[in-house]
């Protein structure tokens, strides 16, 4: 082979080939704050039994609407105070942690893996198949989520699993949306053209080709969703149709502890709203911050 | 037409400190360039050259980020690197004048061809619309822009790509500048586009004594409309001089490689020269010549010092140990 | 020697979408009855400006588009006329390498699945068969045998372009289809791949239709040029005749407007006037009459065919 004699070796790289995503978590701007909510709310979650003090669902009558520890007429017994029927609010926060992560987690997934294979057969596809989804996508967006959930709700019944489905029934077409369009300027590109000539079929190309360089976005938007579910999960609860009593749930929380509100009883409804808060605002920073990371990079690429 | 250099630049350097101050990216190095009224001078060199960041570097339009060094910077006389930024705002667009490789986005899609072509004229002769306006008519015309009143009306995306770069062109002449800096501003055009293109400053350059520098990857635009060249490789100016001695003996080996490595129109050998291996990573120049790794008469010396610029002839420097006396 | 693929009158047309008050919508007529023939082991390029569908004429002969009529033949067979397997044998036989080397890969493989989906796809091969083979191709075009285990951002541009190469190597394929392959690299680096190019041609015998805008290049490359205008062909003969003494006005005007390669290279200019007009409503006749510095009165009216005159063929009312 009489080509240039030394044949060019690629250019610099960093001491080992890093894998992009993890040498992403590496420079600066990593968020810790995000990630130590969401990791702290994981273990609560996962170690509910161990560490939650009392059970969750039984209280005695006689310790009801105990205050705080630190307010005069609380115990340390009850740290953040009890509700009313006397049910420890740390314990049931807690615990309602691991429903309102497994619901808004799950409830994503769903979401997500159900948008993004409609997103990608629909902008790919083309023709029928494309018009029949993004009618479908139209029309299940002009549907107030929150209406048809609690409509979907009221059919089959509040259930843990079953929000889990409705929300990821609802939210489905947020993916789907985005996900079509990423597909469309991707299906122009060079390395997309290349595989048809290389006699790729149509289903091989979406698996490898553009399944793959979609992944990013549906990982940002998941992030994104997760804060618009957890709060879906918590209306639902709170107006009664979502995780059924006397599982802890903060939006169940909430939608019990406004009756104390005008008695003075803040502590059952600002603990549950402030977890629920945290919660979003970590997943929503997460998201923003992923957005960010790997986004430039596909673009370097 | 007066012997002093309209533009004089002296050991210009252009740094970029970067990662908290553990990297230092040399965009451009120690470059010095004098050109005259009416000449025309090629800057050439291929993506990391530094070219876009040296003409950048003169309008004094690198973000802050990039320190300017330079032991001097003049324009007609004047210190450029001394100028307030209300000064140098007075030179941009009216003494110097640039254009860009992309037409299209050196026009605003919002504003109609007129408003943009009179912008300049407002803002530095306080012009009044009206008279921007038929000024603007005018300098359609002297750009060969057919039915120029019409146009002025339009909208740069109702145009083709050669037009706007003639209203880009039109632009940057409105006020008379003394230098115009044109970066690859036919990269994008057709090929019969471009030589209108080329003809068409050329009529400009003679018709208003402007000194035009030309920034380029294209050595055949040098060889048609320079009457100097510059070839830059990593940040340095590594050869510079008349176009037809650069042509006609090269000395710097990359000179002598690029202008070897074009085909040919006509006869031509079968095999092009090629150049080995890749343009360097500024990050991380090597101790030295920075052509190094790439030259095919590299000898040990080239590895530890990097070559001053030699004089070779009037006008003529390369910066190469092959050079030295 | 032997014709590998020829097209026929081909047409490709591109209907513009009704607008609502639009009667006739129109039609981009990209490729015009564009007849050519491309010769095993040989070039064939393709030059000319915006606007001229050499680029679709590249996408009609890679099966990315239908033709909207005439045909193309491969060793004899006309395309429409194939079937699933008469596809698939078409699809290794014809490959390609476009233009900007950092959209033609996928940027999430590497370069080892890269090269070998093709294979993958193809051709009942285990693994070690494709590494194996992998392993050659990168070899052949030059780049290191580790190259298999990398992403292709850390490669550069003419790296990447290299990697494209071998890709489209990997069937052993009779033509190859290249769409501006170096249009976006350094100068340095495009002789390179030039090189490259040429000796593998000389190796595997393999076909090009070379797709270009720069003329030198293109002349340098092609045993055969083409020059389209406005989806038609004006000019179409040997290289060597076409680059030294077009005929065409435009053909001529084109080489003119090259550039030199020496300050002292002159060369007649020939400034054409006006712009390259769309190819949604050409001009009627000659397409190429309104910027014709010997247009002559039947221009307008008259569509001049492709003749042959001067060892090439040309479409001018000059020659007939």
């Amino acid at each position: 082979m009489s080509v240039s004699p030394a044949p060019a070796s690629p250019s610099p790289v960093a001491a080992l080939p890093v894998p992009r995503r993890v040498a992403a978590f590496r420079t600066e701007g990593f968020p810790m704050l995000p990630i130590a909510i969401l990791v702290t709310l994981a273990l609560l979650a996962i170690f509910a039994e161990l560490i939650a003090p009392h059970n969750p669902e039984i209280g005695s009558l006689g310790q009801r609407f105990k205050p705080p520890a630190w307010i005069a007429g609380g115990s340390t017994q009850h740290l953040l105070g009890t509700d009313h029927i006397g049910r420890d609010v740390m314990s049931r926060l807690i615990f309602g942690a691991r429903v309102s992560m497994m619901v808004g987690f799950m409830a994503v997934i769903i979401a997500g893996v159900l948008g993004s294979a409609l997103g990608i057969l629909s902008g790919y596809l083309g023709g029928w198949v494309d018009q029949v989804i993004m009618r479908l996508t139209d029309t299940w967006l002009a549907l107030p989520a929150l209406t048809f959930a609690i409509f979907l709700a009221a059919i089959v019944g509040p259930s843990e699993w079953n929000i889990v489905i409705i929300l990821g029934a609802v939210y489905w077409t947020r993916y789907a949306r985005v996900i079509r369009g990423e597909v469309l300027s991707l299906k122009e590109r060079d390395f997309v053209r290349l595989a048809i000539v290389a006699g790729c079929s149509k289903w091989t190309i979406m698996r490898r080709h553009l399944l793959p360089n979609v992944a990013n976005t549906a990982i940002v938007l998941a992030t994104l969703m997760l804060g618009v579910v957890i709060v879906s999960e918590a209306a639902l609860s709170f107006l009664g149709v979502g995780v059924p009593p006397p599982k802890p749930a903060w939006g169940l929380m909430l939608a019990d502890g406004k009756k104390g509100l005008m008695a003075g009883y803040w502590w059952l409804t600002v603990f549950p709203g402030v977890c629920i808060v945290l919660m979003v605002l970590a997943a929503n920073l997460l998201g923003d911050w992923l957005r960010v990371k790997l986004d430039p990079q596909l673009r370097q690429l | 037409m007066s012997d002093e250099p309209l533009l004089e630049l002296d050991r210009l350097s252009a740094h970029y400190v970067t990662g908290r101050g553990t990297r230092v990216v040399k965009a451009v190095d120690e470059v010095s360039l004098s050109l005259r009224a009416g000449e025309t001078l090629g800057v050439v060199g291929e993506s990391g050259s530094g070219k876009t960041t040296l003409a950048l570097a003169i309008l004094r339009l690198l973000p802050t980020a990039a320190q300017i060094v330079s032991a001097a910077m003049r324009f007609d006389g004047e210190d450029l690197l001394a100028m307030s930024p209300v000064e140098m705002r007075r030179i941009r667009g009216k003494r110097i004048a640039m254009i860009l490789q992309d037409p299209m986005a050196s026009l605003n899609p919002l504003f109609s061809v007129g408003d943009q072509v009179g912008e300049p004229l407002r803002v530095h002769e306080n012009a009044s619309r009206r008279s921007a306006w038929e000024r603007a008519g005018a300098l359609l015309r002297s750009v060969k822009i057919p039915a120029a009143g019409q146009r002025l009306r339009e909208y740069p995306h109702q145009m083709s790509g050669g037009m706007r770069q003639r209203i880009v062109g039109a632009i940057a002449i409105s006020c008379e500048p003394r230098l115009l800096i044109a970066d690859e501003p036919t990269t994008s055009l057709d090929v019969t586009i471009q030589a209108q293109y080329l003809k068409l400053l050329r009529d400009i350059q003679r018709e208003h004594g402007l000194a035009l520098i030309f920034i380029t990857h294209n050595l055949g635009i040098v060889a048609r409309m320079c009457d100097s060249v510059a070839v830059m490789y990593a940040g340095r100016v590594i050869e510079s001089g008349p176009v037809r001695r650069i042509f006609n003996s090269p000395i710097h080996p990359y000179t002598r490689a690029l202008i070897e490595s074009i085909p040919r129109l006509g006869e031509g050998p079968e095999r092009l020269t090629a150049i080995d291996g890749q343009p360097p990573d500024l990050a991380s120049l090597p101790v030295g010549c920075s052509f190094q790794a790439r030259c095919p008469r590299v000898m040990d010396h080239c590895r530890e010092e990097a070559p001053p610029a030699f004089d070779i002839a009037t006008d003529h420097n390369a910066r190469c140990w092959l050079a030295r006396p | 020697m032997t014709i590998l693929l020829e097209a026929d009158k081909l047409t490709k047309h591109f209907a513009l979408r009704r607008g609502l008050f639009r009667s006739d919508p129109g039609a981009v007529r990209a490729v015009d009855g564009v007849s050519f023939s491309i010769e095993a082991g040989r070039t064939l390029g393709v030059v000319g400006e915006s606007g001229c569908g050499k680029s679709t004429t590249a996408k009609l002969v890679l099966k990315l588009e239908e033709p909207t009529a005439g045909e193309i033949r491969f060793e004899g067979r006309a395309l429409h006329t194939l079937n699933a397997d008469g596809l698939r044998q078409y699809r290794r036989s014809v490959q390609a390498v476009f233009q900007d080397p950092f959209a033609s890969l996928n940027p999430r493989m590497r370069v080892d699945s890269i090269i070998a989906e093709p294979l993958i796809t193809n051709e009942k091969i285990d693994k070690r068969q494709a590494r194996d083979r992998v392993g050659k191709l990168l070899d052949m075009v030059g780049l290191p045998a580790r190259s298999a285990d990398l992403f292709p951002h850390e490669f550069s541009g003419g790296q990447r372009q290299r990697i494209a190469i071998a890709r489209a190597l990997a069937l052993s394929p009779k033509l190859v289809v290249l769409d501006e392959p170096v249009s976006a690299l350094d100068v340095s680096i495009r002789a390179q791949i030039l090189n490259l190019l040429v000796d593998l041609q000389r190796d595997l015998g393999l076909a090009y239709l070379f797709i270009a805008h720069d003329l030198a290049a293109v002349a340098h490359m092609s045993h055969t040029i083409a020059v389209m205008y406005l989806g038609q062909l004006v000019e179409y003969g040997p290289a060597k005749t076409v680059a030294s003494d077009p005929k065409h006005p435009y053909t001529q005007a084109l080489f003119s407007a090259a550039l030199p390669s020496h300050p002292d290279e002159s060369r007649d200019e020939i400034i054409l006037t006006g712009e390259v007009p769309s190819p949604v409503n050409p001009p009627s006749g000659c397409r190429f009459h309104p910027r014709c510095p010997h247009v002559m009165p039947r221009c307008a009216p008259e569509v001049p065919k492709l003749r042959t005159a001067f060892g090439r063929e040309t479409a001018c009312h000059l020659y007939e």
